[in-house]
């Protein structure tokens, strides 16, 4: 296509060179200028000069201005002497608008930061991060300290809202996945049991991790995915859309009005489901038990019976309350401490997920070490 | 036919009989008027008279419910993966969160210029130092302050070069010595590089500063009630209406 430019590297008589460009400089072209540019520009060496001579342009816009702008910049840089000449009134007005005319600036160096440096910066980011959830917990133990005195300052009625969210709307997948989570173990330990000709023990196995273990955790993990992310969404988004800020001139503090009656229904929550959990992994292990261990409903029950203790069933509903503290907290956290816009609350989204996936799985085993050393 | 002459002096935008509101409900009904090329042509009108609503329909954002506009010749609304004929700003700037300034600029030139990385580099850091925005370029939106939003959003409007721009609220939220700011920098758009601006606003020291043309949207009528020069408007108009609204004069208190 041809181009309504015309670009001619001339000799001058004083022994220099320059670019004569004629024509109508426009950003339809700039393809094609800006190559012609940067090949001419290139055989130009330091101590050499190339002026662009622009006496011939007839119109130039602000995109091919920008360009020869910035190539002017450039060449003055690489030490090549580059002006702009014989410019008609109009043109030269573009020329002083886009800066064609001013000396051209030195760029700053940025040093790049060095490896250890990044790793001292990033160590130093978990910590704060950490720092400021505890002063988190510590402000959420405070306000809730404060509401002893006045209840009614809270936010109660959104109590039963996300009860009911976080709670009875998760049922059915905490059901389902702890059924599966139930079948895989059982199904995985059975043949070695059996080898064994240790059949019965499967429900043991299977009565104790899944309530010690599995089913908070699962249960947790559930709720962290479904209920804390979208905390973290929402609290994120009001926050960048100013309505915390709008809920503080009301003399209404986010903790109690946002925070506590979350938290508060979240450690009602997670406890409640990991029980019906608990239920729905003893009954994927029953499954196994009798379809392929030889085993009756009855025995496979009265195993299980005989296995667990109420602890078992009792120190995993004691994991899921701080397991439903540990969500509701991060979640709240996080979300309040968005800042910027849309994606600032994807990324605080996905931070609020992940520290509480770790937190949760640090609490288990910590938790479960607390356990054995006490002997429970 | 229309010679080039013909085509250089015609106006640049025309609207015809236009209906718009929503859901069927107009706000405004027999809309008519023209922007010359070259002008800064401002809307305006009360709360809820629906002068961004005009606007969103003379960007093609919305169907009228009857009537038709025309940019530059070309009818109707613009296509939806075409390139703009115009820039458009909104009025909280609309720039995307997740990119920083000079990304955002590059934007529109990322897919319509096809010019490689270094040439988009070049146009956006002329673009960010036009606006005054040149130190910016690597912050992201959320950073900036409101007069500095405002400016990268019109750097990002100005990036594919258009004759004409839309611009919505563009001294809204903004103190007077940043919307003075504002309105100097677009002065100097409009006299050096020849473009064309349509303007909703209700800061009338804006308007009498940089509109050269402007119309009236009045919401209990639902059309236009005054057209031409603010200024002569203000000192000149017999409309009462017109008259107090250029004049911030109050409205009669009603017993």
């Amino acid at each position: 296509m041809p181009t309504a430019f015309h670009v001619e590297l001339v000799e001058t008589s004083g022994g220099g060179r320059e670019v004569r460009l004629d024509g109508r400089l426009t950003l339809a072209d700039a393809g094609p200028l800006w190559a012609e540019l940067r090949r001419l520009a290139a055989g130009a060496a330091h101590g050499q000069s190339l002026d662009f001579e622009l006496s011939a342009v007839e119109r130039i816009d602000g995109g091919a201005m920008a360009l020869l702008a910035w190539l002017r910049a450039e060449l003055h840089r690489r030490g090549v002497a580059c002006e702009f000449r014989a410019a008609g009134p109009q043109v030269q007005r573009i020329v002083h608008l886009y800066g064609g005319d001013l000396v051209v600036a030195r760029l700053g160096r940025r040093r790049p930061r060095g490896t250890l440096d990044q790793l001292g910066a990033a160590t130093l980011a978990v910590l704060l991060e950490v720092q400021l959830v505890l002063a988190f917990l510590g402000e959420m133990v405070r306000s809730g300290a404060g509401l002893l005195r006045s209840p009614r300052s809270a936010n109660w009625r959104e109590c039963p809202a996300t009860l009911e969210r976080a709670g009875a709307d998760a049922v059915p997948i905490v059901m389902l996945i702890n059924f599966l989570v139930g079948l895989a173990s059982a199904y995985q330990a059975a043949p070695v049991f059996k080898r064994y000709g240790a059949d019965p023990y499967v429900a043991d196995l299977i009565g104790i991790s899944v309530c010690r273990e599995l089913g908070p955790l699962m249960t947790a993990i559930v709720v962290c995915g479904r209920t804390g992310a979208a905390i973290a969404a929402e609290l994120g988004f009001m926050q960048v859309n100013e309505e915390v800020d709008a809920l503080r001139t009301m003399g209404l503090g986010p903790m109690r009005y946002l925070v506590l009656p979350r938290t508060l229904a979240l450690m009602l929550a997670v406890p409640l489901l990991t029980l019906l959990a608990d239920l729905a992994g003893l009954a994927g292990g029953l499954l196994v038990g009798v379809s392929t261990l030889d085993m009756t409903v009855r025995g496979y029950l009265n195993e299980t019976a005989r296995a667990l203790r109420p602890w078992d069933v009792g120190s995993g509903i004691a994991k899921s309350v701080v397991f439903g503290l540990a969500i509701a907290l991060i979640a709240c956290q996080q979300g309040l401490a968005t800042r910027g816009g849309a994606e600032a609350v994807g990324r605080r989204t996905t931070s609020a997920v992940v520290i509480t996936l770790f937190t949760l799985i640090l609490v288990d085993a910590t938790a479960t070490v607390l356990f054995r050393v006490a002997g429970l | 036919m229309t010679g080039p002459a013909t085509a250089a002096t015609a106006p640049l935008v025309v609207v015809e009989d236009l209906a718009f509101g929503w859901d069927g409900v107009a706000l405004q009904r027999g809309a008519a008027f023209t922007v010359a090329r070259g002008a800064v042509f401002a809307i305006l009108g009360g709360s809820g008279c629906g002068k961004s609503t005009l606007l969103r329909h003379l960007v093609g954002l919305e169907a009228p419910l009857k009537g038709r506009i025309t940019i530059d010749g070309a009818a109707g609304a613009p296509a939806a993966a075409a390139r703009p004929r115009f820039g458009v700003t909104f009025q909280s700037g609309a720039l995307l969160g997740s990119l920083t300034v000079a990304e955002n600029v590059a934007l529109p030139l990322q897919a319509w210029s096809g010019l490689p990385l270094d040439a988009i580099g070049a146009i956006v850091a002329s673009k960010l130092r036009l606006v005054g925005l040149d130190r910016a370029g690597d912050q992201l939106p959320g950073e900036l302050s409101g007069g500095m939003r405002k400016r990268a959003a019109l750097a990002r409007a100005m990036a594919l070069e258009p004759d004409l721009l839309f611009l919505d609220e563009p001294s809204a939220g903004l103190d007077p010595v940043t919307s003075a700011e504002l309105d100097a920098l677009l002065l100097v758009l409009n006299r050096q590089l020849g473009l064309t601006f349509v303007v909703v606003t209700h800061d009338l020291a804006s308007l009498f500063a940089i509109a050269s043309d402007c119309i009236l949207l009045d919401r209990e009528s639902r059309s236009i009630i005054a057209r031409g020069d603010p200024r002569a408007l203000r000192d000149g108009s017999p409309d009462p209406r017109v008259h107090d609204f250029l004049n911030r004069t109050p409205r009669e208190a009603t017993p």
